[in-house]
């Protein structure tokens, strides 16, 4: 076939790409060879936009025993065990065709904790979706959650966390981030990385069909109008044979036969045996008539570019062929040896006796183009930034005391009053209760979720140890937009935080670096922004990068989503009966809060629930109090006086002290609160999302002892109130029945989805 | 007691059970690979909760024909003890072992939560230890769990005591409230006329350490080992 202009569009490659590829090889390649070029070269397998940046991420520590370039990073946790985890975007094929989009997106994310030798045991996810007007809302959000569950549920690896905004940048683009978390034997890490020259190549897993072919290249593009016409490049899930696939890997990996091992993900059998020669420095022979195939006449341009799910690649050592292949047939799986380790540094494809395609290794993957994008910080940004809180009315007060004529408070500009506002921002899908999601997911299943969804972190215990992992995800993709330094940095403090809140050391993290199309200079100037956010607070906080994912392209006609990089982190708990959960516990408990609040009302959830406002500078971090305010919690908590602990978020005091009156499945309790005198804004004090803050209780008992604590780490630590009765009561400003509040915040999602 | 778990390729609560049997109770416990064909030598056979082949087709359709459900029917009915928990539920019944069936939830999703079932019989080897109508709160993980059978085995059921636990609210009302998937009668969990067969949907073994949030479901396996001392 003749390569024609049209056809090296088709690929996704730019002309000057296509040079590039003649240059190297010296000559014109051939169909199958431009197809495992194009996937390759493609951003979503070659990181040619944001390579250049990536380098920032601090990505060492004492405890890493992997970082980037794996299948996943992987951190030791002593006793000689080893937690590995990633994050991995499926959005683009999410919003094609949502159940499979979003299940395969799990299934892939499990594999690449597998490959590495881990079992897997919670998984994790980080969804956006456009607002709740947005026609197609609705079917993303239903289709999503089913798939994840559906896929999740079945592989029996519990679904224990995540968050879900809703916002309309993502009415063109949703995002779906999946997370999963495995353990491992510290001594038993596996690569993907094809050594020995002469040892197997074995194909295991599913028969290779003909979906997905190009998923790659679709997802480093943006969308215009039409894109379910794509729906033909997402892959379709199994994860019975996942699961299948799982017990199978982890009992050969018992024996010494496996040398090398890799899923094949994007860009299917391409990349997983291109990247694992090129780790291992060598080559690799592969017959693609050897490949087990789901349909007949399928030519080697189609296998060795499908990405059908549930297969993995294998390199074992020499003569272990039939033993491995047993333990793949216990488990009714196909295991065929399709190819050979070789010292020609070449990828060679043969289809029977005909050499199909011959590649130097490192030309897809060293040689693949680099690209130093032009940057600009947009002319939007002074605008989106600048807010005058004079022009915007304070609610009133209607309850509690009277108030004098002269006090600004008693003056009501707005419609809304306090108690009004908050159950409005309780209500709102942003901060309303995310039961109707996580209910759809197992997040039990292995008993050893202590904390189950709902609390700041979910903490997972390890059998046979006193240890637990604590694990969230985060990312306010709106302080992002409005400042992506200062954004990205609040998503590594305030991930950090949510574990610290539960008891937990933070580890590690991984990220899923979700941006527009990185050919507009504004665009880059986001993604630049925010790498060298998450750097500095990854440095401040000692948190290293131990592995992620960037997904370029969330952009539909024009539009990009809000740069979201969400953050995905996990802790370490050395004594799990010291784990802590956020809701109150006991009447009479003293509520303290941690920290100092500012008036700070820039991109708030208030701003935009209340005032329509997506402006404004998002709260200031300050990385270095954040440091010491988390150092004095989890001593707090590990000196075993902390009853509960919430970290500060959307919606600020008001909010979280509801969310610890509400947010316990099995009961609710009142609390009164007198905030110390101030001189900001009511509504900044109460709705306010100033960072570094965490609010508390104790027993009485141990008020002392705290402050102490906080003292010593130079916090600002107030006791503003005490845990009881059946309201919640807020300066004589807020007074609402805790029932009134959950039945605000429950079952929200479930009314919006009825429509 | 000598606890058989049967393992289904898709089984994933095996671990669980096993877990709850060997650590939590100190009991011996082993693992029976789906293609065994001898039960030998075991007191009780729990059948896990999972996805035993996929269930793309009828939950438990395909698992019926298992060489270990056939194995199993022949230890039901020597009168071994056998427990079905969810997926094992749903076996039992294709297996013909219990009466009915369990149909897709009423609202079309899989629930994970926890819910309270009220004890109806507390006569029976596997709830001896709890009080009869004790509320326990014990989660559930299913799609399918709508129970559903003809008129006169519901009928026989009752008039045999046969139904073992229905869902309850807190205060032990039986309410179409408090029943998470629709199932006939709100039943929850029932037994055979013989007595030595248990079929439910709530997950017992999720609840036996306080560490996970409660402990009522230590009842259902100390009533088993309170026959062996």
């Amino acid at each position: 076939m003749k390569i024609t202009q049209e056809i090296i569009f088709q690929h996704g490659l730019t002309d000057e790409e296509y040079q590039r590829i003649l240059s190297l090889l010296g000559r014109d390649p051939n169909f199958l060879e431009l197809g495992i070029f194009s996937v390759m070269w493609s951003e979503h397998c070659s990181y040619k936009s944001s390579k250049i940046h990536l380098k920032n991420f601090p990505i060492t520590g004492k405890h890493v025993l992997q970082g980037p370039g794996e299948n996943a990073g992987i951190v030791d946790i002593g006793d000689g065990m080893a937690v590995a985890f990633k994050m991995e975007s499926h959005n683009h094929p999410s919003y094609i065709e949502p159940y499979q989009g979003a299940a395969t997106g799990v299934g892939g994310i499990l594999r690449d904790i597998f490959t590495m030798g881990a079992r897997p045991i919670a998984s994790l996810n980080s969804l956006r979706f456009g607002s709740f007007d947005h026609p197609k809302t609705r079917y993303l959000l239903n289709g999503v959650v089913a798939g994840i569950a559906g896929y999740g549920n079945c592989m029996g690896v519990p679904t224990v966390g995540g968050e879900v905004y809703f916002h309309e940048s993502y009415n063109g683009n949703c995002l779906v981030n999946a997370m999963t978390v495995g353990i491992m034997k510290s001594s038993k890490i596996f690569k993907g990385k094809a050594e020995g020259i002469g040892n197997l190549v074995m194909y295991v897993g599913s028969k290779t069909g003909r979906d997905g072919i190009h998923g790659a290249t679709m997802a480093s593009d943006v969308f215009g109008e039409g894109g379910e016409e794509r729906r033909p490049t997402v892959q379709v899930g199994d994860p019975f044979t996942e699961k299948l696939l799982l017990e199978a890997c982890l009992e050969v990996f018992k024996t010494d036969y496996v040398v090398g091992i890799q899923d094949m993900g994007a860009a299917g059998l391409t990349s997983s045996s291109v990247e694992m020669a090129s780790r291992g420095g060598t080559g690799i022979d592969l017959d693609v008539s050897l490949v087990p195939r789901r349909e007949d006449g399928m030519t080697p341009y189609e296998v060795m570019l499908s990405e059908s799910q549930e297969r993995m690649l294998m390199v074992v050592k020499n003569g272990c062929e039939e033993k491995v292949r047993e333990i793949f047939h216990k488990w009714d799986l196909e295991a065929v040896v399709v190819g050979v380790v070789t010292n020609s540094n070449l990828l060679r494809v043969a289809d029977g006796n005909n050499i199909v395609a011959i590649i130097p290794v490192k030309f897809l993957t060293d040689n693949a183009p680099v690209y130093k994008r032009p940057i600009k910080r947009p002319d939007w940004q002074d605008d989106v930034q600048t807010i005058d809180l004079k022009n915007i009315p304070e609610p009133a007060v209607v309850v509690g005391r009277a108030a004098p004529a002269n006090d600004r408070w008693a003056q009501p500009t707005l419609q809304n009053n306090y108690n009004d506002v908050l159950l409005k921002l309780l209500s709102s899908p942003n901060i309303a209760s995310k039961e109707w999601i996580y209910r759809q997911y197992d997040h039990m299943v292995r008993t050893d979720t202590v904390v189950l969804p709902g609390s700041d972190a979910a903490v997972v215990r390890i059998k046979g140890t006193k240890k637990a992992l604590a694990m969230t995800s985060d990312c306010n993709s709106r302080y992002c937009y409005l400042d992506p330094f200062a954004g990205s940095a609040i998503a590594v403090a305030e991930a950090a935080r949510n574990l610290v809140c539960s008891g937990a050391k933070p580890i590690a993290l991984t990220d899923c670096l979700n941006f527009g199309n990185p050919e507009r200079p504004e665009i880059m100037w986001q993604f630049e922004q925010a790498v060298l956010g998450m750097s500095e607070a990854c440095k401040k906080l000692d948190i290293p990068v131990i592995g992620g994912n960037v997904s370029l392209y969330n952009e539909t006609s024009g539009t990009a989503v809000y740069p979201t990089p969400t953050v995905g982190m996990v802790g370490l708990i050395e004594d799990v009966s010291l784990h802590v959960t956020q809701w109150f516990k006991s009447e009479g408990d003293v509520i303290v809060l941690l920290g100092e609040t500012k008036e700070e009302l820039g991109g708030s959830e208030y701003l935009k629930i209340i005032h329509k406002l997506d402006k404004g500078r998002p709260p200031h971090i300050d990385l270095n109090f954040e440091a010491k305010l988390q150092e004095a919690c989890l001593n707090a908590i590990r000196g075993g006086i902390i009853k509960s602990a919430h970290d500060l978020s959307e919606g600020g005091l008001a909010v979280a002290l509801a969310e610890c009156c509400i947010s316990f499945h099995e009961k609710v309790v009142g609390a009164e609160i007198i905030l110390p005198a101030h001189k900001m804004r009511m509504d900044a004090l109460l709705f306010g999302e100033s960072q570094s803050r965490i609010i508390v209780s104790i027993a009485k008992e141990d008020t002392a002892k705290l402050m102490s604590i906080a003292d010593k780490h130079s916090i600002p630590a107030v006791v503003i109130g005490k845990v009881g009765g059946n309201r919640l009561k807020v300066n004589g400003v807020i007074d609402l029945s805790v029932k009134e509040l959950k039945e605000a915040w429950k079952d929200v999602l479930e009314k919006l989805l009825k429509g | 007691m000598k606890f058989g778990i049967i393992v289904f390729p898709g089984s994933n609560c095996d671990h669980d059970c096993y877990h709850a049997a060997k650590h939590v109770f100190g009991q011996e416990a082993e693992y029976i690979w789906h293609k065994e064909t001898s039960l030998q030598g075991f007191d009780c056979i729990i059948l896990p909760g999972g996805f035993s082949y996929g269930d793309y087709l009828r939950t438990g359709a395909i698992a019926r024909f298992s060489p270990v459900v056939n194995e199993v029917i022949k230890f039901a009915n020597r009168g071994g003890l056998v427990i079905g928990i969810c997926n094992g539920f749903q076996i039992l019944t294709e297996a013909g072992l219990l009466p009915g069936v369990l149909m897709r939830n009423k609202g079309l999703k899989f629930i994970c939560k926890s819910i309270y079932v009220r004890v109806e019989n507390n006569q029976t080897i596997f709830t001896k230890a709890y009080q009869k109508g004790q509320i326990l709160n014990i989660p559930i993980a299913h799609a399918d769990g709508n129970y559903f059978a003809d008129k006169d085995t519901i009928k026989r059921l009752e008039d045999n005591n046969q139904i073992i636990l229905r869902y309850s609210t807190e205060d032990g009302e039986i309410t179409d409230d408090a029943n998470p998937n629709g199932s006939l009668s709100n039943i929850a969990g029932i037994i055979n006329a013989k007595g030595n067969i248990f079929g439910a949907m709530p997950h017992p073994e999720r609840v036996c350490e306080s560490i996970l949030g409660g402990e009522d479901g230590r009842g259902i396996f100390e009533g088993i080992l309170s026959l062996s001392s």
